[in-house]
């Protein structure tokens, strides 16, 4: 019966690190604003470069 | 206006979408509403930002009415600089500006691509719902100014003043809320999850797995305890200290009561404990709170004047220009005031002339005409030439600030919520059954005594009680957001309830701040409109604007010979038609005695007296509406104005309406307050700042104004003017909530009823408790929001 020991410590633990995450998340500011990083990932990666042509559709 | 255009379609601005109505200004295919509008986007041409324009159609700010040239000046000043940057160094500066204008994906595409706009700029990036951009960006190649008229030119205008700096503690707050939360969460799981044996009732469990489980739910139970439920304890406590019973005593005392009597019942080897129940418990309250919480951050309620003020001034000091912080002027500094600058402080004007536009003060679109040696009072916009100013009072003690220290503004409403009152009852009867139960099981057997007094405790926590507030009116208020009506905070609406007089003011509320009524009166040949119209074309005089608009002219015809004499009117000479549009000196015409109030801009064509136009007021859409809806309640109409409107105000206010006019500020005030003396609950609309006063004495303060994201005096509520129709139908809709809240009380005590029937019976089992709780919670949340949910369909918001 020990090893139901044994695996409810591996679930915590495992659990344990989704909260960590989680607490990494709100520390670093993830929950201060979240809406413009839904939009953010949409824009185009790449940088617009000067004078490279006039116009765009 | 009326559309009786024979123009095939009115095309919109490509770059801020408004209709380009006055002016069509065709641009790389592409029609502009104004310069500004085309300015930014050539800007964004040249530099290959274009993307802007896909992301979203029209999402520019229209730039009309705006001159930046010298307004932000005083960012060039050393010690405003360091007061506003959040870090300075040689080579790099950082600093976090708030910009109302912020409202869809291209503003922050656009705002985090500074950098390749100008160099300089490091980088940059957009808290959306703050509506805050921070910038960071090197001091070396280009100044804080620089930046901010960057911002400025393309259209994200920030607002500068030394308070917006104190936003950080909030955001404190509110991740500490979710840390909470998410322990609470893990925890609560956990139990659960090591409490499963005892749910299904597995007897064949091991003594010593027992005793693991048994000790990991009480390691897992305690920051629950400690960290998760602490602020229930801190204002537990802050409120007994204060001698105020407020709900979070009942709660606290639950929670006490959960966690002393598992520790015994699981150290003692008696019992499994509740440390489910708790866990879930805090969870659920904690998301309650979370739920409470959300409020429209990006909108700001409490600004005051100083919001509104200039930080920083020209002073001229033996004919030498320097840049000074408005709070070190003192009486007799002279000071120059340019086009758009606010007068900071009360002063005589040294110029021959100003036009001072008080319409954020008073709400009154046209200017004010000034002569030399006039006082000015602070609060008003210079529009055109720079004037000259001396300083009779300092800062602090003009007319404003005074009207704003004096002591009614810092009135603390401190009035008991429908909760608070509840809970004072709630606590002292659960103290009563608990000591009935405990007194009854002293005769029946002593053994039980702790057992059911416990119980009591735990089951008559008032989880659902204390969600029923929150789910409720937090509900109602993102259904109210959503018709542009934003609250403050949820006990708004509990203010609501009891509300017996609705006070309106009237210009800017009951009338559009802005637009006004222009009517002529005489006759006018379409030839005589096209020439009207093209004469009041070059002037900026807000009432040639007017009349330019109203003016439908048939022809673009342009003038030539333009003189115009600030006060008295202008003079025009098209197509070889002279023009005098002004005031009856300027075009010779007899001024009339009988209402020597109302403007009257009179026209003279070749010489020959055509007649005159005057400005009234335009009633909001379905005022009417609006009035009709709130007839149940005592109606008041305030006005700054004369007794001009009386007349069509009678006529739309049901009779015995008060109705008072010549108001200053003060008067407002007092006649709020006259009214809360005699025990009345007053809501009040308006919307300048010179209701600013009786907006913070009324019970619910609401302001009324067509750009949210703008100007608002410190108010309760904001309403999109717009929606000034629908006014009515937001209170009746706020009283409602009142019902909803009582019904999941009644649910709530029901479920209370009968954990305390079995609780005082000593029959409580901690499976019984880990079900009947998170039940009772689930249900009142439930019925709240679907019950808020039907109002709103009702209503049909």
């Amino acid at each position: 019966m020990a090893v139901i020991i044994v695996l409810i410590i591996v679930s915590v633990v495992v659990a344990a690190g989704f909260l960590a995450a989680f607490l990494w998340a709100v520390r670093s500011g993830q929950y201060d604003d979240t809406v413009s990083p839904s939009v953010r990932m949409l824009f185009d990666e790449k940088k617009p470069k000067k004078n490279e042509k006039k116009t765009q559709t | 206006m009326a559309n009786t255009n024979n123009q095939e379609e009115i095309l919109t601005c490509y770059h801020c979408g408004e209709p380009c109505a006055e002016e069509l200004i065709p641009f790389d295919d592409k029609p502009f509403c104004c310069n500004g509008c085309k300015m930014v986007y050539e800007i964004l041409n040249e530099n290959d930002l274009c993307n802007y324009y896909d992301l979203q159609s029209a999402p520019g700010i229209s730039l009309k009415n705006r001159d930046y040239q010298e307004k932000f000046a005083f960012l060039d000043n050393r010690e405003i600089q360091q007061k506003l940057l959040n870090f300075s160094s040689a080579k790099l500066s950082k600093i976090v500006f708030k910009v109302p204008a912020i409202h869809c994906s291209s503003c922050i595409w656009l705002l985090e691509h500074l950098d390749s706009l100008r160099e300089g700029i490091i980088t940059s990036r957009v808290n959306f719902v703050r509506k805050e951009v921070a910038i960071d960006f090197n001091p070396q190649v280009i100044s804080l100014k620089t930046v901010v008229e960057l911002l400025a030119t393309v259209g994200y205008e920030p607002e500068i003043n030394l308070q917006n700096a104190s936003a950080s503690k909030t955001k404190k707050e509110n991740r500490r809320l979710y840390l909470q939360i998410g322990i609470a969460g893990f925890c609560f799981g956990n139990i659960m999850m090591l409490s499963f044996p005892e749910y299904l009732g597995f007897e064949g469990l091991d003594q010593n797995v027992q005793r693991f489980i048994s000790l990991a739910n009480i390691a897992l139970a305690l920051p629950v305890v400690f960290f998760s439920a602490s602020t229930y304890f801190v204002s537990a406590y802050k409120g007994l200290a204060q001698r105020y019973v407020t709900i979070d005593v009942p709660i606290a005392l639950g929670i006490i009561a959960l966690f002393g009597r598992s520790l015994y019942d699981i150290l003692t080897q008696s019992g499994p404990g509740y440390l489910d129940s708790l866990a879930g418990l805090v969870f659920f309250l904690l998301i309650g709170k979370w739920f409470q919480s959300k409020t429209y951050e990006s909108l700001s309620f409490e600004r005051d004047y100083k919001s509104y003020f200039p930080l920083a001034v020209h002073k001229i000091t033996e004919g030498a220009k320097e840049v000074v912080q408005v709070n070190e002027l003192v009486a007799g500094d002279v000071i120059e005031v340019r086009n758009r600058e606010v007068i900071p402080a009360d002063a005589i004007l040294l110029s021959s002339g100003a036009a001072i536009d008080y319409s954020f003060v008073t709400g009154e679109a046209e200017a004010v005409q000034k002569k030399k040696g006039d006082r000015i009072y602070a609060g008003g916009r210079q529009v055109g030439q720079p004037i000259r100013l001396q300083i009779v009072k300092a800062v602090s003690q003009s007319y404003l600030t005074q009207l704003w220290n004096s002591d009614t503004f810092q009135r603390q409403s401190r009035y008991d919520t429908l909760i608070d009152t509840i809970s004072k009852y709630f606590t002292v009867g659960v103290l009563l059954i608990a000591a009935a139960t405990a007194a009854y099981w002293y005769w029946q057997g002593p053994a039980h005594i702790l057992n059911a007094v416990t119980a009591v405790l735990i089951v008559a926590c008032p989880c659902a009680l204390s969600l029923a507030t929150p789910f409720t009116l937090g509900n109602a208020m993102a259904i109210l957001g959503r018709q542009k009506f934003y609250l403050k905070h949820m006990t708004v609406l509990e203010q609501l309830w009891q509300t017996t007089r609705v006070v309106f003011d009237k210009t800017g509320t009951l009338t559009k701040g802005s637009a006004g009524n222009v009517h002529f009166h005489g006759r006018l040949t379409q030839e005589e409109k096209n020439l009207i119209a093209a004469a009041a074309a070059g002037s900026t005089h807000p009432l040639s604007r007017m009349i330019y608009a109203e003016t439908f002219a048939t022809r673009q015809l342009s003038a030539g010979d333009f003189t115009e004499r600030a006060g008295k009117g202008l003079q025009a000479t098209v197509n070889g038609n002279q023009i005098q549009l002004g005031s009856a000196a300027w075009v010779g015409a007899q001024e009339p005695q009988a209402h020597p109030e109302a403007t009257r801009v009179y026209v003279r064509i070749n010489g020959a007296l055509k007649g005159y136009y005057t400005f009234g007021n335009v009633y909001r859409q379905q005022v009417t509406e609006t009035i009709a809806d709130l007839r149940k309640y005592k109606l008041s109409v305030l006005s700054g104005d004369n007794e001009a409107e009386k007349a069509n105000l009678a006529a739309m206010f049901p009779a015995g309406t008060e109705m008072a006019f010549h108001q200053r500020p003060e008067d407002k005030l007092a006649f709020i307050r006259q009214h809360q003396e005699q025990g009345e609950k007053v809501v009040m609309f308006g919307d300048g700042l010179n209701d600013a006063g009786a907006l913070k004495q009324a019970d619910v303060g609401i302001a009324v104004t067509e750009d949210v994201s703008a100007f608002t005096p410190a108010s309760d509520a904001i309403l999109y003017g717009g929606n000034f129709h629908r006014a009515g139908k937001f209170l009746k809709f706020g009283r409602d909530t009142q019902k909803v809240i009582f019904a999941s009380f009644t649910i709530s005590f029901l479920y209370n009823l009968i954990g305390l029937s079995f609780a005082v019976s000593a029959n409580l089992t901690p499976l019984f408790a880990a079900i009947l709780m998170p039940l009772s919670s689930i249900t009142v949340v439930a019925f709240a929001t679907f019950a808020v949910r039907g109002l709103a369909y009702k209503y049909k918001f």
